[in-house]
């Protein structure tokens, strides 16, 4: 090959290398973007008068005089609406039949669209959920609402050989002529005024429990779960993985019995979670009933399992990558193999067994298929340590994949699921970033 | 039990075997005292690796309290042989050995024979400096530290004495917290030496201490051979014949796995008895 083929190739393969990276990190930034951005969402927005009532009320939070003034100022502005309500339900019982029955479903429609906006009315009795009890909190809801409530939509199907096309019509339209006509204009001009709308800081997102099923309030609970679950799982497969890594460098016999042990320890890391999961209910909770049913304890053991072979592949070749010589040199003076392990080849492979672990870590943070089965729930309070025995919590990753899925208002809590999103990636990176941290530092310090 | 006490005592008492052992000294060694008795004997000594026999029924004393280089060509079995007084080869799992091999009369391969306890006592130096990525007084307190000495007054004690011995202690008396890596290669190799000698070992064998180090560490490093001779019993593993003929009292010419000659350092420089080892020596062949 002539000198001038090879460095082209040489060149188009490093133009090649540096396309593939750009296109990583583009796919990167799409995926992250929006989640941080509407992760954030979660924690800093414009929330409405109706937000700080439910703070005040459900957390006893944030009770202060501006907050009493701004809740006058909104029922000032409120009770006209009322007001008119009220006018026109007298109008309406003086109309013709005919007439009454073709405003009252038009009308039952408005006063429906109020209560999502501005939450129960006065006469109204209590809603047995927490989320009717409140109106709008977050004023891009807040903003939705209010065009449903002026806006009726509709759907024109006249061409049969189109789609059908969504348009909206003034719901003011409707009822001109009648004394609610003016409550359309009174709206659109006094939105502000009615739930007054702040730019909010609400931390209590990480550190609240959740009211009514995520509607309101925060995933304490969740990050919590997700902590006592990964951590639960490192108390058990650290140890047994690292003395496991031991025994397959430094004792194991080559042979046909640890050859065996080996390859199904490589195969166990392919397993898919679900199956550990499937296995965690089979085997810790109906064979071994480590707990009655599903329990924090349970699920730190199936995770455990399921991060174990990752664990002692690490740790072993941590171990395999010490220096002949410092075993050598600590043999030489008289130490015996259990001392120059403990004194000598594992301080040396610290930094590999520690990345391995902290890794690992964040896999059983991020991992939903086993804990499904035995440790998580969709909906539950922050259990207290003597609790992971016996009680199962919810976690991050199950409650992401809930909410996605399962959840009865999935799509008018988007803004939790995101937040759930962005909180458990961040757990896992900055549990890898504190992995390459440790790493350097004892590096660094072994390195001299 | 072959080389038993009473053997070298005698050996000490008896001028007249006394003076078989006598080896020719330049003027300016000084005398061995006390010295002289065979530390360790190899009896038809054999190691294999596998099949293949890498040292062939080597029979030899060394001299207690003496330099002994070992020299040849690559491969010829003299690392195989260093490594084996202190069982260092026990790490390959493949090698076995026949014969006998006595450290101070007990057979180093014997039933009972405590692996750990024989190398505390037989200490070694290998070829590239390797001292624990741990400080510089840690180094040194490891071996003591393993041997039930925790008390860090005596520790200092052993610190200090054992780099001083190792002619090493002007140089890092200053910072013994710091890493033992960041010295230099001749001070490592040095440093590495003071560790061997702070568990008080009775040998000390050096497998080519001097091969990874530039001519002013090595010089360094056959000084301090000089000092330490007539302490312990040293071996010293060597490619560079000028190095054995400086630091060495008797010198041992391995062959292809046999023990081709074993004398007096100068007598086997300056008048070898086989060709192969005139060969080797006159440079023929490496």
């Amino acid at each position: 090959m002539n000198i001038g083929t090879r460095k082209i190739l040489d060149r188009s393969f490093t133009a090649l290398g540096i396309g593939s990276i750009v296109v990583m990190a583009i796919a990167l930034l799409i995926v992250l973007v929006p989640i941080v951005s509407n992760g954030f969402g979660a924690i800093c927005f414009t929330g409405t008068v109706e937000h700080r009532k439910m703070l005040l009320h459900e957390f006893r939070r944030g009770g202060s005089e501006s907050l009493t003034s701004d809740i006058a100022t909104s029922d000032r502005y409120r009770s006209k609406v009322y007001g008119m309500l009220t006018q026109f339900e007298a109008e309406l019982d003086r109309m013709e039949p005919e007439k009454k029955r073709e405003y009252k479903e038009k009308y039952t429609q408005v006063r429906t669209a109020l209560q999502a906006l501005l939450g129960p009315m006065p006469g109204d009795p209590e809603p047995m959920l927490t989320r009717f009890k409140y109106g709008q909190t977050r004023w891009e809801k807040a903003e939705e609402k209010a065009h449903d409530l002026l806006y009726e939509s509709k759907w024109d199907n006249s061409n049969p050989n189109v789609m059908a096309k969504e348009y909206f019509v003034s719901r003011a339209i409707g009822f001109q002529g009648t004394s609610l006509a003016q409550l359309f204009p009174y709206v659109r001009e006094n939105l502000e005024n009615m739930l007054i709308p702040k730019f909010t800081v609400y931390w209590g997102f990480i550190t609240d429990s959740s009211v009514d099923s995520h509607f309101f309030g925060g995933i304490w609970p969740e990050i919590q779960g997700t902590f006592f679950l990964a951590v639960g799982a490192m108390l058990f497969a650290f140890p047994l993985g690292v003395i496991a890594a031991v025994y397959f460098t430094e004792y194991a016999k080559p042979g046909f019995f640890n050859s065996m042990l080996r390859s199904a320890n490589s195969t166990l890391a392919g397993v898919p979670s679900i199956v550990f999961g499937m296995f965690g209910l089979a085997f810790f909770i109906n064979t071994l009933k480590v707990s009655e049913s599903k329990s924090v304890l349970a699920g730190a053991l199936t995770l455990a399992i399921m991060i174990l072979p990752t664990i002692i592949r690490a740790a072993e070749e941590a171990i395999l990558a010490v220096p002949k010589t410092y075993r050598e040199a600590s043999l030489s003076l008289g130490s015996t193999k259990w001392n120059t392990i403990a004194t000598v080849i594992l301080p040396a492979a610290l930094p590999g067994i520690l990345t391995g672990g902290v890794i690992s870590l964040g896999r059983a943070a991020g991992e939903t298929a086993p804990i499904i089965f035995t440790a998580a729930v969709s909906v539950g309070s922050a259990i207290g340590l003597a609790d992971v025995f016996s009680s199962p919590t919810p976690a991050l990753s199950w409650n992401i994949y809930n909410l996605a899925s399962e959840h009865e208002a999935a799509s008018q809590i988007r803004h939790v699921q995101y937040g759930m999103v962005l909180s458990l990636v961040t757990i896992v990176l900055l549990l890898n970033l504190s992995a390459i941290v440790l790493r350097a530092r004892i590096s660094k310090k072994l390195k001299g | 039990m072959l080389m038993t006490a009473d053997v070298r005592e005698s050996s000490q008492s008896a001028p007249a075997q006394k003076t078989t052992r006598d080896i020719y000294l330049p003027p300016t060694r000084k005398t061995v005292t006390g010295g002289g008795a065979a530390h360790i004997s190899a009896k038809e000594f054999s190691i294999y690796y596998g099949e293949f026999e890498a040292v062939k029924k080597v029979s030899a004393d060394i001299l207690s309290k003496y330099v002994t280089a070992i020299i040849g060509p690559s491969g010829c079995g003299k690392s195989t042989f260093l490594r084996a007084i202190n069982r260092m080869n026990d790490l390959i799992p493949s090698c076995h050995t026949t014969g006998a091999l006595l450290f101070d009369g007990d057979d180093v391969y014997g039933k009972f024979t405590d692996e750990v306890l024989l190398r505390k006592k037989v200490g070694m130096v290998f070829q590239k400096p390797n001292p624990f990525p741990k400080s510089i007084f840690d180094n040194i307190a490891y071996g003591p530290r393993l041997h039930g000495i925790n008390d860090k007054k005596k520790l200092m004690e052993i610190v200090e004495r054992s780099l001083r011995k190792a002619a090493i202690w002007d140089e890092v008396c200053d910072r013994l917290d710091k890493n033992a890596l960041g010295l230099s290669g001749g001070q490592q190799q040095r440093l590495c030496v003071a560790r061997t000698l702070a568990v008080e070992p009775e040998v000390l064998l050096l497998d080519e201490p001097t091969s990874a180090l530039d001519p002013k560490a090595t010089a360094k490093i056959e000084d301090l051979i000089q000092e330490l001779r007539g302490s312990y019993t040293i071996m010293i593993v060597t490619h560079n014949m000028q190095q054995a003929s400086r630091v060495s009292d008797t010198t041992m010419f391995f062959y292809e796995g046999v023990l081709v000659e074993h004398a007096p350092t100068a007598q086997l420089f300056t008048n070898p008895k086989d060709s192969i080892t005139e060969d080797y020596i006159t440079g023929r062949f490496s």
